[in-house]
C-alpha cells in the first residue's frame, strides 16, 4: 500500500481527534439541554469565561484591576503569586459553580415556565453580558494556559509507523493534545454516565428530564437540580476550555467554538450524552476526509461549511438526530 | 443682571482667540473578537495625539481633538462611526480595517474626506491618479507579498527556482489579496506556489497543516488575522516546520501571535512596516508627559508593543501630514481638502524622523499626486522567544515594482471604468 492509503488513515485519526475536541464543547449544550430543554446559547461563551477565570486565578492576575486602576489610579495587576494548576482547576470549579448558582437565581428562576424560546433569549443576554464581564474581569488579551498538557506530534507515534508507506511517508502525526483530550473526554463521559445513572442526584436530574411536573410531584427541588446542572455543565466548559485554550490561546475567539458544536449536535441529537461523542467523531472525521479528498478539487476551505451539510444530510433522515429521543407531539 | 451676564459673556468670546480643534477620528475596536489587536493601535494611536497636545500644544499650535468611535471590526459600526463623525470636521480617517475601507472608499471620495489604509484596504489605492482621496503608504498588501519573496530570494542567494512556496491564508477578501502577486512572482522566479485557504475565524487548522507536512514546502507564506495566526504559529511548531521559514504579513506579526505557542514560536518571521521595541527617545516624551501624567489611552500598559508603535507611527503620519498642509496653505486649522494636500506631498526622512525621536522607525519614503502608497518599502522582523521580543532583521527593502505597478494599473483603470472616473492629471 501506498503513502496515499496512510495518509487517509493519518487524515481519518485526525479527525477523530478533532471530533473529540467537539464533543467537548457540545456535551456542555447536552447537559443543559437535556435536563431544562433550554439551548443553552452561552455554553462556548461559558468556556472562555471558565478558561480566563482558570488563568487569571492560576497566574495571580487581579479581577477588575482595569476598572479599579481607573476609578482609583492605582497601579494593580497581579497578586504576585503563582498557584499550582490542580488548585486552579479546583478554584475554578468553584467559581463556575457560584456561576450557576447565580445563573439559576437570577436568569432561570424568574423565568420558570416561560416557554423555551424565552429561556433561549435569555442565554443570548447571557452570553453578551458574559462576553463583556469576562472582558472586564480577566482583560482582553491573549493569555497562555500552560495546565502541563503536551503539545506537538507524538514522536513515539511518528518513528514507529515511518516505515508503513514508504520514503514518502513520515509516519501517522497524531497531536499529543488530541491524545490528552481523548482521554480527558472519555473520562469525563464515563464520569457523567455514572453520575446519571448510579447516583441519587443523578436520577433526580433524569427525572426532571423525563417530566417537570412529575419529578416536581415527588419532592425534587427543580432550583437544586438546575444548579447543579449548570455546575457540570460548568465543568464541562471549564475541561473544553483548557483544551482548546491550550491550543489557540486563551481569548475572545474561545467563546466561537461553539460553532463547531452546533453541527454535532444536529448529527448527534441534543439530549443524547454518547450522541455528542458520536457526532463529533463523525463530523470531525467526516470534515477531514472530505476536505483532504475533494477540498482540493474546489479550492479548499470546506470543513466550516461540510460539517454543516453533513449534519443536515443525517437530519433530512433522522431529525431527532442519530441518539435523540423521538418526540411525537398528538393533538 | 441677565442681560449684562449676557454681554460679558459675548465680550469674553469675542476677545478670545478662535482655537479650532483638529479632528482626528480614531475607528477603534476595544471589544469583540479582535480587541487584544485593537487596543494597542488604538492606545498607540490615542497616546501620539496626547503627547502633541501636551507637550507642543498640538500640531502648528493647534490643538488635535481626538474622536475614537467603536466599530468592533464590525463593518456595518465602521460606517456608522464614520457618519455620526464626518460632520465633525474630521481630516483623515483610518479605518483599521479592509471591509471598512472599501465601503469607505465611495463614501470619503464623495464627501472630501482622506482615508489612510495603511497597510490594508483596498491595494490599486495606490494609484492617486483613480483614488484621489484614499492613501495607503508606506506600503501595502502586494507591496507585503514581494517582501516575503525578496527575503526568500536573499536567503537563498537569489534563486528560489523549484523551491516549494506555501500560502496559508484567511479564506476572505483579506487572506486573497497576495494571490494574484504571489503567482506573477511565481511566474518570474519559478517557485511552485501552493494555496491552502482556512474558514474564518481559524481555530481549526489541522487538515492545512497535514498537508503542509505531507508536502514539505520550504517555505510557508501567512495572511492571517486574530485567531488564525495563534493557532497556525503552533501547528505549525506542533508538526516541527523549522519557523524561520514561515513568514507572516504585518498582521500576523504581534506579540499576541506568537506568546500563546511559547518557545515553539522561536524564530518564526514577519513583515514589518515599522520598527519594534521602545527604545526610541520619544518614549521619553510619551512617559514624562502621557503616563506619568496618567493621560495614557487604555490601561497604558501596551507602550513599546507591535500593534502600539504602528498606532503611534500611524499618528505620527498623520500628524506630520497635518503640519505639511499647515504650511501649505500657511493656516493653523486646516480643512479635510487641505490635509488631503499635506498628505499628497508628504515626505517622510531619516532626519525627519530623528527630529521627531524616532529614528528609524519606519521607511523614508514620499508620496505624491500619482502615487499615493509610495514606495511600498518594508522589513523583516524575527520572534525570540526566550527574550519574548521582535527585534528587526533587515533594512526596509523594496518590492518588485515591476510587476506591483502593473497589477495596480490593471486594477486601478478597472475601478475607474466600473465607477466612471477620468483618471487625474498628475503631470
Amino acid at each position: 500500500m501506498g503513502p496515499q492509503f496512510f495518509y487517509t488513515i493519518e487524515v481519518i485519526l485526525n479527525g477523530l481527534m478533532a471530533g473529540v475536541m467537539y464533543a467537548l464543547v457540545a456535551l456542555g449544550f447536552v447537559l443543559i439541554f437535556k435536563s431544562s430543554g433550554i439551548f443553552n446559547y452561552a455554553q462556548g461563551v461559558m468556556a472562555l469565561f471558565a478558561a480566563q477565570t482558570l488563568v487569571g486565578i492560576q497566574t495571580g492576575l487581579v479581577p477588575f484591576s482595569h476598572l479599579i486602576n481607573a476609578v482609583f489610579g492605582t497601579d494593580l495587576h497581579h497578586f504576585g503569586w503563582e498557584i499550582p494548576s490542580v488548585l486552579a482547576i479546583l478554584a475554578t470549579t468553584l467559581v463556575m459553580i457560584g456561576f450557576a448558582w447565580l445563573v439559576v437565581r437570577l436568569v432561570l428562576k424568574p423565568l420558570a415556565g416561560q416557554e423555551p424560546i424565552i429561556l433561549f433569549m435569555a442565554t443570548i443576554g447571557l452570553a453578551y453580558f458574559m462576553e463583556g464581564f469576562g472582558d472586564l474581569m480577566w482583560g482582553s488579551d491573549i493569555k497562555k494556559l500552560d495546565v502541563g498538557l503536551p503539545q506537538g506530534g507524538n514522536i513515539g507515534i511518528e518513528e514507529s509507523t515511518s516505515f508503513l508507506g514508504g520514503e514518502e511517508f513520515y509516519g501517522f502525526y497524531i497531536d499529543n493534545l488530541d491524545i490528552w483530550a481523548a482521554v480527558i473526554a472519555t473520562l469525563l463521559v464515563v464520569a457523567l454516565v455514572v453520575f446519571s445513572q448510579y447516583t441519587k442526584v443523578g436520577r433526580a436530574l433524569r427525572a426532571v428530564a423525563d417530566d417537570h411536573q412529575a419529578a416536581l410531584s415527588v419532592g425534587i427541588n427543580l432550583e437544586t437540580i438546575w444548579v447543579i446542572i449548570w455546575s457540570v455543565a460548568g465543568f464541562v466548559a471549564l475541561v473544553a476550555g483548557i483544551m482548546w485554550g491550550a491550543k489557540l490561546g486563551v481569548q475572545f475567539s474561545l467563546s466561537l467554538i461553539a460553532l463547531k458544536a452546533l453541527p454535532v449536535l444536529m448529527l448527534g441529537g441534543f439530549t443524547s450524552i454518547p450522541g455528542a461523542i458520536v457526532g463529533g467523531l463523525i463530523i470531525g472525521v467526516g470534515e477531514k476526509l472530505f476536505e483532504f479528498s475533494i477540498g482540493p478539487l474546489i479550492g479548499g476551505a470546506t470543513e466550516n461549511w461540510f460539517a454543516y451539510v453533513l449534519a443536515l444530510v443525517f437530519l433530512v433522515f433522522r431529525p431527532q438526530g442519530l441518539f435523540g429521543e423521538k418526540i411525537i407531539e398528538r393533538v | 443682571m441677565k442681560k449684562l451676564l449676557t454681554m460679558a459673556t459675548v465680550a469674553v468670546l469675542g476677545a478670545s482667540p478662535v482655537l479650532a480643534d483638529l479632528v482626528f477620528p480614531s475607528l477603534s475596536y476595544r471589544t469583540g473578537p479582535y480587541a487584544a489587536n485593537g487596543i494597542p493601535f488604538a492606545d498607540g494611536y490615542a497616546d501620539y495625539f496626547t503627547l502633541l497636545n501636551e507637550r507642543d500644544g498640538g500640531i502648528g499650535g493647534q490643538p488635535v481633538r481626538l474622536i475614537e468611535c467603536e466599530t468592533g471590526y464590525n463593518t456595518e459600526k465602521g460606517v456608522e462611526c464614520y457618519e455620526s463623525t464626518k460632520g465633525e470636521g474630521s481630516l483623515v480617517y483610518q479605518p483599521l480595517s479592509t471591509g471598512i475601507t472599501y465601503q469607505l472608499i465611495p463614501k470619503a471620495s464623495a464627501d472630501g474626506i482622506p482615508v489612510h489604509s495603511m497597510g490594508y484596504g483596498r491595494t490599486s489605492a495606490a494609484n492617486g491618479k483613480v483614488f484621489e482621496w484614499i492613501f495607503n503608504y508606506p506600503a501595502n498588501y502586494w507591496n507585503g507579498a514581494s517582501h516575503a519573496i525578496n527575503h526568500i530570494l536573499d536567503v537563498n542567494g537569489g534563486d528560489v527556482s523549484g523551491k516549494k512556496v506555501a500560502l496559508v491564508y484567511h479564506n476572505s477578501a483579506y487572506g486573497k489579496e497576495p494571490i494574484r502577486t504571489l503567482e506573477e512572482l511565481s511566474a518570474k522566479h519559478g517557485y511552485d506556489l501552493t494555496l491552502l485557504p482556512v474558514d474564518h475565524p481559524g481555530q481549526e487548522q489541522k487538515s492545512q497543516w497535514l498537508q503542509i507536512r505531507r508536502e514539505k514546502p520550504d517555505y510557508v507564506i501567512m495572511w492571517g488575522w486574530g485567531v488564525m495566526n495563534q493557532v497556525a504559529i503552533q501547528e505549525a511548531a506542533n508538526i516541527r516546520f523549522p519557523m524561520e521559514n514561515f513568514i507572516g504579513i504585518w498582521w500576523s506579526a504581534s506579540e499576541n501571535d506568537v506568546l500563546p505557542a511559547g518557545d515553539g514560536a522561536d524564530g518564526y518571521k514577519a513583515l514589518a512596516m515599522n520598527n519594534t521595541g521602545s527604545s526610541f527617545p520619544i518614549y521619553e516624551d510619551l512617559n514624562k508627559y502621557v503616563v506619568d501624567a496618567g493621560k495614557a489611552a487604555g490601561a497604558g500598559d501596551q507602550l513599546g508593543t507591535v500593534l502600539y508603535n504602528r498606532g503611534l507611527y500611524a499618528a505620527m503620519l498623520a500628524a506630520e501630514a497635518a503640519k505639511k498642509a499647515q504650511e501649505i496653505h500657511g493656516v493653523g486649522d486646516i480643512t479635510p481638502a487641505q490635509m488631503r494636500d499635506g498628505m499628497e506631498a508628504l515626505e517622510i526622512t531619516a532626519a525627519s524622523m530623528e527630529a521627531l525621536g524616532l529614528p528609524d522607525f519606519g521607511p523614508e519614503f514620499a508620496v505624491s499626486c500619482a502615487n499615493h502608497g509610495g514606495p511600498g518599502l518594508g522589513a523583516v522582523q524575527q520572534w525570540d522567544a526566550s527574550a519574548e521580543k521582535w527585534e528587526l532583521i533587515s533594512e526596509f527593502g523594496p518590492s518588485d515594482a515591476d510587476v506591483i505597478n502593473k497589477l495596480i494599473e490593471e486594477d486601478s483603470a478597472a475601478y475607474a471604468a466600473e465607477n466612471n472616473i477620468t483618471p487625474r492629471d498628475c503631470n
